[in-house]
């Protein structure tokens, strides 16, 4: 398993953290984690959401100071 | 010794950053200091936008080029030699014909491209207007269309934000005009839950969407498209039937990227700030290619380009750092033929679209003429 992908979508506003994810689990292998960064409460609905629908592994969530971390593993 | 600029890529950022160089350095080229060089992959720059206009013909394929020699000012030596590797650590870029440059700094100004072989079918089964030769397609496809299921595919990642929602609304208006409306249906999807990856122009599109008719599927990323069948299916399980596919294909960044060990994908990552390649003192990224969470656009790529003519100036005129770049994003939004609408935003302001306007429009089709002045550094 790569190191994880870190991708920092605080302030992002276009295209966004789910974008951001979407676009970041494209580039990374089965097994491969990637760690979003949003300052947007609203990702930690969407995100899950999305990763549950489709199938990848939801590894965790965790509020940070002034945004929230969010880890998934791409499973497909 | 001259201090040596090194820019790779000939579209809008690179070249912005290289007609603001020169005026914010012309002493220094002027005696020799400073020499800067630029490596490109076509002689003619492309107007992008434009190709939005080209499948509706409402712009003429010759108005969305200009010689790049032409745009470019007469300092900058061009060279239509792409880069086939960039080696950061010994500042060599090494072009496809063999030749190596040397550099004090360097700008990569790469850019994106489409890749829709990355979707099984979606060559053989779709349309886009993202290239001149897609544009062309899909505008005989257009002339050839006599009703049916519309349905208009959007991928992550991808330039041109607000370009889902503008083909949308003119496909719309197209096949008003051509009376084939009410034999027609007009499907939209978007990889995430809503209309839009900006929050207030999803939730503006939503009653205009139900105003036009338009039907939506949301959490849609496309999985594959059977082109004898004619039907697209996403990872989230979904499969619609088309009889006219119109996809905004998902994005890459350039191969010597990638080639070069400089990013995943053909991203280079760049610090937000300061626009410098993560790691490097003197390596500038600039437009589609950073791997910044910003849009991929037109206005991202002049800001971030403004940026780093001040920064480059000031570092080689008074060994110091300007100023940062702030996010700032601009862009006009065409909300059918006759109507338009612009949205801004940066890292910490957020967006706030107001209400379209055939003023705004109008606005818009100058900006498709003055967009030559944004390339040469003017405006």
């Amino acid at each position: 398993m790569s190191e994880r992908m870190k991708v920092d979508a605080r302030g992002a506003y276009c295209p966004g953290p789910l974008m951001e994810l979407i676009a970041a689990l494209k580039l990374v292998k089965i097994g491969d984690e990637i760690e979003v960064w949003s300052s947007d409460k609203g990702s930690v609905k969407d995100i899950p959401e999305w990763v549950n629908k489709v199938h990848h592994d939801m590894v965790g969530v965790t509020q940070q100071d002034g945004y929230w971390s969010l880890v998934v593993r791409k499973a497909k | 010794m001259a201090k040596q600029i090194l820019i790779v890529g000939g579209g809008l950022s690179g070249t912005i950053v290289a007609n603001g160089l020169c005026r914010q350095l012309h002493s220094e080229l002027s005696s020799g200091s400073v020499a800067i060089t630029m490596l490109g992959a076509q002689d003619t720059h492309m107007y992008q936008p434009g190709l939005l206009y080209v499948p509706f013909g409402r712009m003429r394929e010759s108005e969305l080029f200009r010689s790049q020699r032409k745009v470019l000012d007469r300092r900058v030596p061009y060279f239509v030699d792409p880069a086939k590797n960039i080696d950061v650590d010994k500042k060599a870029v090494t072009t496809q014909s063999g030749k190596t440059y040397g550099y004090d700094f360097l700008v990569i100004a790469t850019g994106s491209r489409i890749r829709p072989d990355n979707i099984p079918g979606m060559v053989e089964g779709s349309h886009w207007f993202y290239d001149l030769e897609g544009a062309r397609k899909m505008r005989d496809a257009l002339t050839n269309f006599k009703g049916g299921k519309v349905v208009i595919n959007i991928n992550a990642p991808h330039k041109c934000p607000v370009a889902p929602l503008e083909i949308t609304f003119m496909m719309k208006d197209y096949l008003a005009a051509k009376g084939l409306l009410d034999k027609s249906e007009i499907t939209y999807t978007y990889p995430i839950g809503r209309l839009h990856s900006l929050e207030p122009v999803a939730h503006w599109a939503v009653p205009e969407f139900q105003r036009h008719g338009i039907k939506s599927e949301t959490f849609f990323n496309t999985k594959s498209v059977d082109p004898k069948a004619k039907t697209i299916t996403s990872e989230e399980g979904t499969t619609l039937p088309y009889d006219l596919l119109i996809t905004v294909p998902p994005h890459s960044g350039q191969q010597v990227i990638t080639d070069s060990n400089l990013g995943a994908g053909g991203w280079v990552p760049t610090v937000r700030n300061t626009l410098l390649r993560e790691g490097s003192s003197n390596v500038f990224i600039v437009g589609d290619t950073t791997n910044l969470p910003i849009s991929k656009a037109g206005s991202t790529a002049h800001f971030e380009a403004d940026t780093i003519i001040d920064n480059l100036s000031s570092l080689i005129k008074e060994d110091r750092w300007a100023r940062d770049y702030d996010g700032k994003v601009f862009c006009f939004v065409e909300t059918g033929f006759s109507s338009g609408t612009y949205v801004w935003f940066n890292y910490t302001t957020p967006p706030n679209p107001g209400p379209p306007s055939q003023m705004l429009h109008w606005f818009k089709l100058a900006y498709n003429r003055m967009y030559w002045l944004s390339a040469r550094g003017l405006l």
